[in-house]
């Protein structure tokens, strides 16, 4: 009982590995999906039906991880050789802290973003916090001051969620007129979704005591770049909390260790990271973060400012730029979500939006957080087709149309693109984006 | 919901946050406690002190000018003076006459991000000289005109009326 059967176990586990590993040459000819494909396949052929000699003589057959020892443990784990599925890294040569790293949504499965793939958007780098010193600090027009070090954070009352969060700018290339090609993650992987667990923002308000002109949060975070967020405190999600642990482990130092906001549905810049303040003010700050960037510049040059809440929005993440398809049946997938509440419906058209059918979704959406998606197509003819998905959420809102978007908010308004994206498939097979 | 919230809780009393005074940010114990006043738009929160765009001309090109530019054109960062008329184009302009609404918000923001190598390093007179420049540079101010927190928080921005709010 000490002992579960764990041994008998990883012996299978490796020989599917090891089977998978000699057929995996092969599969990079056919691009790392289908090689993954042929690994899922591969493990239930393990007992010498691809082509090897079986012996009943010697040892000699048989996968060769069975005839060596297996590796130890390790305190924290290893990624497999998918290890390669990383994220992109968009930095500023001249500032390597500042920038972006993209979520690869096209190389991953299921709805949760691993913590090390989440996106990053980092304004300032990545600070160096000693957490034996670090207290979060809630001031202004409060009945008295709290500072709360991590420990008694986490000795606080906790609640987890799903959430995901999407920065303002993600998939910003879109607002122009030449479509880029690269796969959904290059586009629109500033987005990612997971549990959060920490302690509820409005219980720490409520210790603090607001003021009765308390019409304004504003969280700063202890980065390099100042960053400073207005949040109006009627705007903000009842759910909204000082998130300590993502995915069931401590934040990762990127992710805004010890402590950031999390504001679900909200744009990314709202969930300040490494979390420093929180002031209470009868009035916004108009930091830089509220009004030269996160601002949404209009067809009349008139910009608009705390357009917090997010779209609803839908990502197919495969077929992906690159592929190449065959006659038969094809499998879509992809991720839907919206700032404004539950995916309700997500919908498919190999029509350029002329007919619609419903995807299925993998199980119950939750309220601001991934659900994926999927389609069966049968691809019957080699002729070229448009699709597209499209979203609706439970809050009456559907993914527009990239012609009603551009009308409604002209080629300028940089953040919040979140209409229909369209994948061409050509004649020949080949994934292209276009604009449709 | 807070407004409620607050009113069920008889909250009425309105004490402002314990003031850090300047000194004590400046020491190299990084005690997260200790935070200088935060800024907002109306000026307050700005610090005690000033410059003027002489002062900041030499301070600008050390400083500033490897990215933004000599005269402010852009260069790996954005460019700081731009064309309000192009807002309404393809290709709109940023800079500081552009985009910045308020002054105060410009002047701690180059005290805390900038220069991105070595953030939160100007001193206060040095933070007002720059900002200084940066407004000459936009023909906001004259070479010798004193930029101080009074001065910062009653200039008013040329886009200041190109914004709208989602909320109020």
């Amino acid at each position: 009982m000490t002992e579960p059967a764990s041994s008998g176990n990883s012996g299978i586990q490796q020989s599917c590995d090891e089977q998978a590993s000699d057929e995996r040459a092969d599969g990079k000819q056919l691009g790392r999906r289908r090689a993954l494909t042929i690994l899922g396949a591969g493990g239930l052929l393990v007992s010498g039906s691809a082509g090897r000699t079986v012996s009943a003589a010697t040892n000699a057959s048989g996968p060769r991880s069975w005839r060596e020892a297996g590796g130890g443990f390790s305190n924290y784990g290893t990624p497999s050789d998918d290890s390669r599925i990383i994220r992109w890294i968009s930095a500023e040569p001249s500032s390597p802290g500042t920038g972006a790293s993209w979520t690869p949504l096209h190389e991953l499965e299921g709805s949760i973003t691993p913590n090390g793939l989440h996106f990053e958007r980092h304004h300032g780098g990545v600070p160096a916090i000693d957490a034996d010193r670090w207290e979060l600090r809630v001031d202004g027009a409060v009945r008295q001051v709290v500072h709360l070090d991590l420990d008694s954070l986490r000795q606080r009352p906790m609640h987890a969620r799903f959430a995901f969060i999407e920065c303002g700018g993600n998939s910003s290339s879109l607002w122009r007129e030449q479509a880029v090609q690269a796969p959904a993650g290059w586009l629109h992987g500033l987005v990612s979704s997971g549990e959060w667990a920490g302690v509820p923002l409005f219980d720490l308000l409520e210790e603090a005591g607001l003021g009765s002109d308390a019409g304004w949060l504003i969280a700063t975070g202890l980065d390099a770049a100042g960053v400073t967020v207005s949040l109006a405190l009627d705007t903000l999600p009842a759910d909204t909390m000082i998130a300590l642990y993502r995915n069931g482990e401590p934040l990762r130092v990127e992710h805004g260790w010890p402590a950031r906001l999390l504001v679900p549905g909200h744009e990314g810049i709202c969930n300040v990271k490494w979390l420093g303040r929180l002031t209470v003010a009868d009035r916004p700050a108009m930091s830089r973060f509220d009004t030269v960037s996160y601002t949404d510049l209009g067809r009349d040059g008139i910009a608009t400012r705390f357009s917090r809440v997010m779209g609803v929005k839908s990502v197919i993440t495969l077929p992906a730029v690159g592929d190449q398809l065959a006659v038969g049946l094809v499998a879509i997938t992809g991720l839907a979500w919206s700032g404004a509440g539950r995916i309700s419906r997500v919908e498919i058209s190999v029509d350029g939006g002329n007919t619609w059918d419903d995807a299925s979704l993998d199980g119950e959406p939750l309220d601001r957080t991934f659900i994926r998606f999927r389609f069966s197509w049968n691809r019957s003819r080699a002729t070229p087709v448009m699709m597209q998905s499209r979203a609706h959420d439970d809050a009456g809102r559907v993914q527009p149309t990239r012609a009603a978007l551009l009308g409604t908010h002209g080629p300028n308004h940089h953040y919040h693109y979140n209409a229909v994206l369209t994948l061409g498939i050509e004649a020949d097979g080949r994934v292209v984006n276009v604009h449709a | 919901m807070h407004l409620s919230f607050a009113a069920a809780c008889g909250l009425t009393l309105l004490v402002p946050m314990a003031s850090a005074d300047e000194s004590a940010s400046a020491n190299a114990d990084m005690s997260p406690l200790i935070f200088p006043p935060l800024i907002f738009a109306d000026g307050s929160g700005l610090p005690p002190g000033s410059g003027n765009a002489r002062e900041g001309t030499g301070l600008y090109q050390t400083q500033c000018a490897r990215c933004h530019g000599r005269n402010g054109e852009g260069g790996r960062a954005l460019e700081l003076v731009g064309d309000r008329e192009t807002l309404i184009s393809a290709w709109p302009d940023r800079g500081i006459g552009v985009s910045w609404p308020y002054a105060p918000p410009l002047f701690d923001y180059i005290r805390r991000a900038m220069p991105p190598d070595s953030p939160y390093s100007l001193s206060v007179d040095d933070t007002y000289s720059i900002v200084a420049r940066v407004l000459e540079l936009n023909a906001l101010v004259d070479a010798d005109t004193t930029v101080d927190a009074a001065f910062l928080s009653s200039l008013v921005m040329p886009n200041n009326n190109g914004f709208k709010q989602a909320i109020e």
